[in-house]
């Protein structure tokens, strides 16, 4: 018989790992904007093929945190990372592989979608040709079967020569999907994937990050709580930088450790 | 732990007028309970009469706070102590209609009795009599825990639940050997057993709250938990 809740695998403190094997260690990380301290000294384990959701008020460091994961931010100069994020035994942020390559084994999905001015095949295969040479009948082969796992294949399947920018709002963001599953990534980051989008696509997306967990490791942030609740396995807190509660979802969602994550996601927050 | 300073100040509201609302259910259904006791001890029919009648007022505010915990769930998605709120709410709600149900068993005994013209009363059976005590004892106890979402006194609460278990037991027995010595007592006998069955499950109920209450105030889902663990599950915050 078990009298506390079942799921209680983060401890009271910020550091605390989830029982699932970790996939992305962050150790020790702090994240600066110029002299603005953006993360402070956050440490979390990514779990393998689980979703990962990052809540927390805006200027948290929640899209900070995720844009750190694949170096977006090397983008600014006078943005800096200081600490560890392992993948697979490598620090990404000090990492002397291609930061293109980095890019492709941890794909990004945005919150607005971004296909590129190009038709639909050539949003998916323009990413596969910077890694792979490919024949006309592999490409032809990868590109649908990235449409398909980004559940899109049946919807655009007659019109793949159509520009990208054609297809609505959750079509676009299921190409942008398509798009990073097409380089074959081992992370799949989603930065408010669904905030541009209606119910119905929202729904869709959402069934979708349910399936790609079991290929790959998502996180993702976003400022829906239920959204949270629904689609991920473990959920962080974050407020002013710094990584308040990490623990499984339920755990999180029902009997939060700490009363900073109780007020926010009961919405007693300022 | 729904204390209000939400955001949105209807939430708050919602909240504190569902918690309010089944607080003056259980006030009702506790004096139900007394009065339902009071007549089955006095053979008051009047009495016996005004339980069963304010049966229909508990069943109102029960079909009232069911409407009341679905509008939260639909409209505000409650999550953590809020979510525990309204769960443990909406499972008081039976308990306390159940008890409700209970107390009209145990006045309906009494008229039974008095139109048998029997003997039986409560100061005949000491066990009985002071199982209806505990069992008023313990609902009072288990919603005033509630009001103040007290998990501690909550967990006493648990504690005399066998209690009354023992004393349903004695009061079995007693009767049983009434009914040996003189048939005739039979039929009055069982009615009796009616009304010591419905306050043992008071008590279950009452008893049931209290897990609700713990539920609420630690998170901890105590049910079917033995009392070193309820102890465990309260004193951790």
């Amino acid at each position: 018989m078990e009298v506390t809740l079942r799921g209680g695998a983060a401890a009271g403190g910020a550091a605390a790992a989830a029982p699932a094997p970790s996939k992305v260690s962050v150790r020790n990380l702090n994240f600066y904007y110029g002299k603005f301290h953006a993360l402070k000294n956050v440490n979390l384990e990514i779990a393998e093929r689980k979703v990962t959701a990052f809540i927390g008020p805006s200027g948290c460091g929640k899209s900070t945190l995720l844009r750190v994961f694949n170096r977006m931010f090397e983008l600014y100069p006078e943005q800096r990372a200081e600490g560890e994020v392992l993948m697979d035994g490598d620090n990404l942020i000090r990492s002397k592989q291609d930061v293109a390559l980095i890019r492709a084994k941890v794909g990004m999905v945005f919150q607005k979608p971004t296909p590129f001015p190009m038709t639909i095949y050539e949003n998916i295969a323009f990413g596969v040709r910077l890694f792979e040479k490919l024949s006309k009948a592999q490409m032809d082969e990868r590109v649908e079967r990235a449409l398909r796992r980004a559940a899109l294949w049946n919807e655009v399947k007659d019109k793949l020569g159509q520009a990208g920018t054609s297809l609505s709002g959750g079509q676009q963001q299921r190409l942008c999907i398509a798009r990073s599953i097409a380089v074959r990534p081992d992370v799949i980051l989603f930065d408010e994937p669904c905030s541009a989008l209606d119910p119905i696509s929202t729904a869709k997306i959402e069934e979708l990050i349910d399936e790609l967990k079991q290929d790959y490791t998502v996180a993702i942030v976003t400022h829906n709580m239920q959204q949270a609740a629904r689609v991920s396995d473990y959920t962080a807190y974050m407020y002013l930088g710094e990584l308040m509660e990490f623990g499984e979802t339920d755990q999180i969602f029902i009997k939060p450790r700490r009363k900073e994550t109780e007020d926010y996601i009961t919405g007693r927050f300022g | 732990m729904v204390s209000g300073d939400h955001s949105s100040r209807q939430y708050d509201a919602e909240l504190e007028q569902m918690r309010s609302r089944i607080l003056q259910m259980g006030g009702l259904v506790e004096s139900q309970l007394k009065l339902a006791m009071e007549a089955f001890e006095t053979a008051d029919v009047e009495k016996a009469d005004t339980a069963i009648a304010s049966d229909r007022r508990v069943n109102e505010l029960q079909l009232d706070l069911d409407m009341m915990v679905n509008h939260l769930i639909a409209r505000r998605q409650p999550t953590a102590g809020d979510l525990r709120m309204v769960m443990g709410v909406a499972k008081a709600i039976t308990d306390l209609e159940r008890v409700g149900d209970e107390a009209a068993k145990i006045a309906r005994a009494a008229k039974w009795l008095k139109e048998k013209a029997s003997g039986f009363r409560m100061n005949r059976i000491p066990d009985l009599r002071q199982s209806g005590e505990i069992a008023a004892r313990m609902l009072h106890r288990s919603l005033d825990a509630f009001a103040r979402l007290d998990g501690h006194s909550a967990a006493s609460i648990i504690r005399d639940d066998a209690g009354i278990d023992d004393r349903f037991r004695a009061t079995l027995r007693q009767l049983i050997t009434y009914m040996m010595e003189d048939p005739r007592s039979i039929s009055s006998a069982i009615d009796t057993i009616w009304a010591a069955k419905a306050i043992e499950r008071v008590g279950d109920h009452a008893k049931n709250i209290a897990e609700h209450v713990i539920f609420i105030a630690h998170g901890a889902d105590v049910r079917h938990a033995s009392p070193e663990e309820i102890e465990r599950a309260v004193s951790q915050g």
